[in-house]
């Protein structure tokens, strides 16, 4: 009997063993996850897109047996070479914000040559973008775009072709080598203003041509060897000149009169200049408003606008005299003239197709020497989204029969970029990304019954040989071909970019407004365009913006009703002046198809949705005109009857950065005659409150920081380590306002550390009651800020230490529940859930503490949880366009330098003088965010996650989780070897259990 | 031995067992049950003297058991530490439940010794005293691992924060 005891007790401890064993093991595959990121899970849940902008210069590098490439300078101040074939970029430069490129030039066939703002340039290696020199030209007084111009010939005998600039009245030669100064010459002279140079190789001379005062043409001939003035003519004109624009060629130049009737030609010859007046109704053109000469450089030709017609003029070189070969009705792009061989040109034009509207269809035109010959005749039709052409760019290419074949570089109506050949778009590249006004996030739609996972991903089969290759990988038995093959399946999973809601809520549509009127909805699986719409009604008649989008908003989106689709709300503010001030249009979020535009009567100041919603779901909107009246909408019956209960709690404030002032302003009544126009909205009257002025000489506003409407808080105690209770100062209402010493605006060093000063304020907007002040002295901005919670985080510069700050002010209610005993609060006698008015006495305490910081910040923003139960990251844009999160822990105004047990156990880090940095901590990883502008944070379904979109020039999207995933196992967890533990220890068991069976019988039969 | 207790057995015999399996088999040659049982009746009186003593001795011994128990448990608690993990919170569940199991099973353990002549009213009630003991121990680690909420955080924590009477909204212009 003994023996037999003794062995079923060694048959329980194997088996105790084993699930032990396997405890450990699955506990070990738990707990593997990692803050930082691996090199092998780059790619699998975030992803980077790269952009360039608006172009606005282009030029093309097809000669030669090298890679055909074009280099485009952007409005965003970019400087890209792209594949001809494909649209990659080869290489990218962005320069800084205050440096555009205004003249992109190819030299020597292997130099791309930048002048930005008229003082900087710059040589770029063509094939792989180097900076071989940089020169500084002195700025000089003038306005006019500085020009440069790369010299055919070597002037210091280098063997390398050298360059001119003209920068305000100044000329200077650089050398092609290193970008010495060769000469420089100032060609100013009295009321002389020069605005272009021409050269002339062959005499080995440049001219400056430009006005004398406003009735005038003169002409400065310099040598270009010596660079010395070597002589001037003028010719006066009758009529005086509109000096805005001067179109010059080699052999003339021309401008409008002051009255827009005339075209006043002069003719360059050897023996002097000959003035032409020919007035525009002779060229049987009848002008509609002033006319506008158009920069476009055509070779014996001008172009000018008149209203919506676009005109062509050739000039006869040597008379001066003027013919119209040409003129277009509608959307126009012209393009530069192209010296093709035997010294033609010819230009594109590229035109909307009559009745093409609808299909957004455009006929390209290639015009030979002779203005009437069409040497190339196509017609294109682009994506309705992409808009009108507004630029295009023309290259040549040799054709197998030796004839010249062209190709259209065309920049959209929507920034977009394409390349346009034989009639077909070759590629298109989405610049309108690289300039993202606002982003929001909606959710995809809900799984149909009839999709199955299972039936996208793979069947069981294959998912078990995913995971068994994946295990191989694990222990290190798997050949290369297999890991690549894991690596593969992991970077391409199929339910990572499926259009419906998945579970944990990592499936969303980021939808980003751009700057030109566009608003797109991108996959936050893998970044593609789900659907994008030029929204129509912010669109001019011929293209163009007429009205620059501001704003979205969230005006519905569905939780009950499932089947309702999501709508955001587009604000727009017209660019110029106009009869109607702002405009909305309504988008459907599934589909990207606009439901309804309204243009208002009203300018809108402000614009924020109401913590309420009607029956469908709709949320109701305060829009606020310039006179600080509220109008509702939406404009029905519900809305209102659901508004004017809650009237009397609506307020709103208004900060003028300018003037200093706060403004709060309570709703008062309904103006009934607004029920008549209530599709504008409801009007109300409003009653300002309370106003906090900051002193002018000492205090300028430098930031306020809001909360995030949407944000979610769990809890509002905050439980402490010694199990005592601090409570939150929730107040919605709540907002920061950081203001610097207006002498110290601007540059460092403008103004010494005595005088420089941050004050941070809290402000409950409700009451305009300041619940906290704190000076920080010898501090300077920029302030960057971050409310959530009951906190505050902002970052600014110590002028004594010469070192970024960050502070961190928490907010907690001491009134909240008092000295309640335990027995009161057990029995819930406490008021902690009576509902929180700014009206009634609080006692905010506020705890601040201050800590160096490494960076300059360029934003500064918090992760969002769905529940908020989650601790928080700070998400920092750095200078060097990374995203870095910072716990939100490393910011807690409870350290001290010796923190008590309790406190180590809360998790209370002791203080240091400076917030350490990991390079853990960069979301981004290797990636930059090329002009980092904004960090959008989107709560996922799962509590422990957060999804992360970074834009500026370029986009980034990658999901972070602060406290770690502790609500699912991580993506690398190896079920296959879970199932095959199981799967062993059954196995185990079974055997242990015949062996023990049999030895018990033998035990018996002893 | 039980019969059957812990083993998994289906069946057993015990042959050790003196009881006749049957009235009605004849004993067999040589064995006369009557003079078995004269034997014992004779001693009887002073044997039954000494099970009684000894049945109150025992008694008392069952309720001094958790006694030992006790201190092992406080050894045992003590070295576990103040930290809430997994063998802190072991140690202090089964703390707590030793002395709520063997109060359930109180009659069990003063069965044997429950007869006429023998008081376990007040070995029972040492029994109690001292589970009671035990408990109190169980309950004083979990306050001590900060498990019993007689703290105000543990009745607010999870407090969701409270409405707002009022709304603001606006900012810095859109201009």
């Amino acid at each position: 009997m003994a023996h037999h005891r003794q062995s079923l007790n060694l048959q329980q401890q194997q088996q105790q063993l084993l699930l032990l064993l396997a405890f450990v093991f699955v506990l070990g595959f738990l707990t593997s996850s990692c803050h930082a990121l691996y090199e092998d899970q780059v790619g699998v849940w975030d992803w980077h897109q790269q952009y360039i902008g608006r172009v606005k210069h282009a030029v093309f590098q097809t000669q030669g047996s090298g890679r055909k490439r074009v280099v485009v300078a952007t409005e965003q101040n970019a400087l890209a070479s792209l594949n001809l074939r494909t649209g990659e970029i080869y290489w990218r430069h962005v320069l800084g914000e205050s440096d555009p490129i205004d003249v992109l030039e190819l030299a020597s066939g292997k130099y791309v040559m930048t002048l930005s703002g008229g003082t900087n340039v710059r040589a770029w290696h063509l094939p792989d973008g180097v900076l071989i020199w940089e020169a500084a030209i002195p700025s000089s007084k003038g306005s006019n775009p500085p020009r440069l111009v790369a010299l055919p010939v070597d002037i210091d005998y280098d063997k390398i072709n050298d360059l001119l600039v003209l920068s305000g009245s100044v000329l200077t030669a650089l050398s092609g080598q290193d970008g010495t100064t060769i000469w420089k010459v100032d060609i100013s002279g009295k009321d002389v203003d020069i605005r272009d140079v021409i050269v002339a190789t062959e005499e080995l001379k440049a001219y400056g041509v430009g006005f004398i005062g406003d009735s005038g043409f003169t002409v400065i001939e310099i040598d270009l060897q010596a660079g010395t003035i070597t002589d001037r003519k003028t010719a006066m004109t009758s009529e005086t000149l509109s000096v805005t624009e001067l179109l010059v060629s080699k052999q003339f130049a021309v401008a409008l009169d002051s009255k827009g009737t005339h075209l006043v030609t002069v003719s360059i010859n050897a023996n002097g200049l000959t003035v032409l007046e020919t007035a525009l109704s002779s060229l049987s053109l009848n002008a509609v408003g002033l006319p506008k000469l158009l920069p476009t450089k055509l070779d014996g030709a001008i172009s000018l606008a008149l209203g919506d017609l676009t005109a062509i003029v050739a000039v006869d070189p040597t008379s001066g005299e003027l013919r119209t070969v040409e003129t277009l009705v509608g959307a126009v792009a012209v393009s530069d003239s192209l010296s093709v061989a035997n010294s033609k040109h010819s230009v594109a034009i590229i035109q909307l197709l009559e009745g093409g509207h609808s299909q957004n269809t455009f006929s390209l035109h290639v015009h030979g020497e002779d203005w009437t010959e069409v040497v190339q005749k196509e017609t294109v039709k682009l994506p309705s989204h992409r808009g009108h052409v507004q630029k295009v760019f023309l290259n040549a290419y040799l054709r197998t029969d030796r004839t010249h074949g062209f190709r259209a570089l065309v920049v959209g109506e929507d920034d977009s970029l394409l390349l346009l050949q034989q009639g077909e778009i070759v590629w298109t590249r989405e610049d309108e990304l690289a300039s993202i006004v606002d982003a929001k996030s909606a959710e995809l739609p809900l799984e149909r019954d009839g999709v199955s996972v299972a039936e996208v991903e793979h069947d069981l089969a294959e998912w078990l040989k995913g995971h068994f290759l994946k295990l191989k990988a694990t222990l290190f038995l798997a050949s290369a071909d297999e890991i690549a093959a894991v690596q593969e399946s992991r970077l391409n999973q199929a339910d990572k970019t499926k259009l419906t809601r998945d579970h944990n809520g990592f499936r969303k549509l980021l939808l980003v407004l751009t700057k030109s009127g566009k608003l797109l909805a991108l996959h936050t699986g893998d970044g593609r365009i789900v659907w994008s719409l030029l929204i129509p009604g912010f669109r001019a008649p011929h293209g163009g913006p007429q009205v620059c989008p501001e704003k979205l908003l969230l005006w519905q989106v569905p939780h009950q009703h499932a089947e309702e689709r999501p709508e955001v709300l587009v604000l727009g503010k017209s660019c110029s002046t106009s009869d109607f001030p702002a405009v909305l249009s309504w988008v459907d979020a599934y589909k990207g198809i606009e439901l309804h535009t309204m243009k208002l009567s009203y300018p809108v100041t402000h614009a924020f949705g109401l913590p309420l919603t009607d029956s469908s779901e709709q949320r109701l909107h305060l829009f606020v005109d310039d006179q600080a009246q509220a109008h509702l909408l939406p404009g029905s019956e519900e809305s209102l009857d659901l508004f004017l209960k809650q009237k009397d709690n609506a307020y709103f404030y208004e900060v003028d950065r300018t003037k200093g002032i706060i403004e709060g302003y309570g709703i008062k009544g309904l103006v009934e005659s607004s029920r008549q126009t209530s599709s504008e909205g409801y009007l109300f009257e409003t009653e300002k409150l309370w106003s906090v002025v900051f002193p002018e000489e000492t205090e300028s506003i430098a930031t306020v920081a809001t909360r995030r409407p949407d944000e979610v808080v769990h809890t509002q105690a905050k439980v402490l380590g010694n199990r005592e209770v601090l409570f939150k100062y929730l107040n919605k209402n709540m907002i920061f306002v950081a203001t610097v010493t207006p002498k110290s605006v601007g540059l460092l060093g403008a103004a010494s550390p005595e005088d420089s000063t941050v004050v941070a304020y809290l402000i409950d907007t409700v009451t305009g009651r300041i619940l906290h002040r704190v000076t920080h002295p010898s501090m300077q901005g920029p302030v960057h800020a971050v409310l959530s919670e009951n906190w505050v985080v902002y970052h600014y510069f110590n002028l004594r230490n010469h070192r970024y700050e960050m502070s961190v002010l928490e907010t907690y209610d001491q009134s909240r529940v008092g000295d309640k005993g335990v027995m009161q609060l057990m029995l819930g006698r406490h008021n902690a859930s009576a509902p929180l008015s700014s009206y009634s006495s609080s006692n905010v305490e506020v705890k601040g503490q201050s800590y160096f910081f490494t960076y300059t910040v360029k934003t500064l923003t918090v992760t969002t949880t769905a529940r908020g139960i989650t601790s928080k990251q700070l998400l920092l844009g750095t200078v060097t366009d990374q995203v870095l999160a910072l716990d939100k822990r490393l910011l807690d105004p409870r350290r001290s330098a010796t923190p008590t047990p309790s406190e180590r156990e809360e998790g209370i880090l002791p203080l240091t003088d400076a917030i350490p940095i990991s390079p853990q901590g960069y979301l981004t990883n290797g990636y930059q965010v090329e002009g980092l502008r904004g960090i959008l944070t989107i709560p996922a379904r799962l509590e422990s996650t957060c999804l992360v979109f970074a834009y500026g020039l370029d986009l980034f999207y990658t999901r972070t989780a602060p406290s770690r995933t502790y609500d699912s196992l991580t993506e690398d967890f190896s079920y296959a070897l879970l199932l095959m533990t199981i799967v062993a220890l059954l196995i185990a068991i079974a055997v242990t259990y015949v062996l023990a069976e049999r030895k018990e019988l033998a035990e018996k039969w002893k | 031995m039980e019969r059957g207790k812990g083993s998994g057995r289906k069946w057993a015999v015990d042959l050790c067992d003196a009881v006749p399996s049957s009235a009605s088999a004849r004993d067999p040659i040589g064995f006369s049950r009557s003079t078995l049982d004269l034997e014992e009746s004779t001693s009887g009186k002073q044997k039954k003297d000494n099970e009684a003593t000894w049945k109150q001795q025992k008694a008392w011994e069952a309720a001094q058991a958790p006694f030992r128990n006790l201190f092992m448990m406080g050894f045992m608690m003590w070295m576990a530490g103040n930290t809430v993990h997994l063998f802190s919170i072991g140690i202090t569940f089964s703390a707590l439940w030793q002395p709520i199991s063997a109060l359930q099973g109180i009659s069990k353990v003063f069965d044997p010794f429950k007869d006429a002549r023998t008081d376990i009213l007040l070995p029972k009630l040492l029994f109690i005293a001292m589970n009671f003991a035990a408990l109190g121990l169980g309950l004083y680690k979990l306050n001590s691992l900060g498990l019993l909420p007689t703290h105000a955080s543990d009745w607010v924590s999870s407090l969701p924060p409270p409405q707002a009477v009022e709304f603001s909204g606006g900012g810095l212009p859109l201009l």
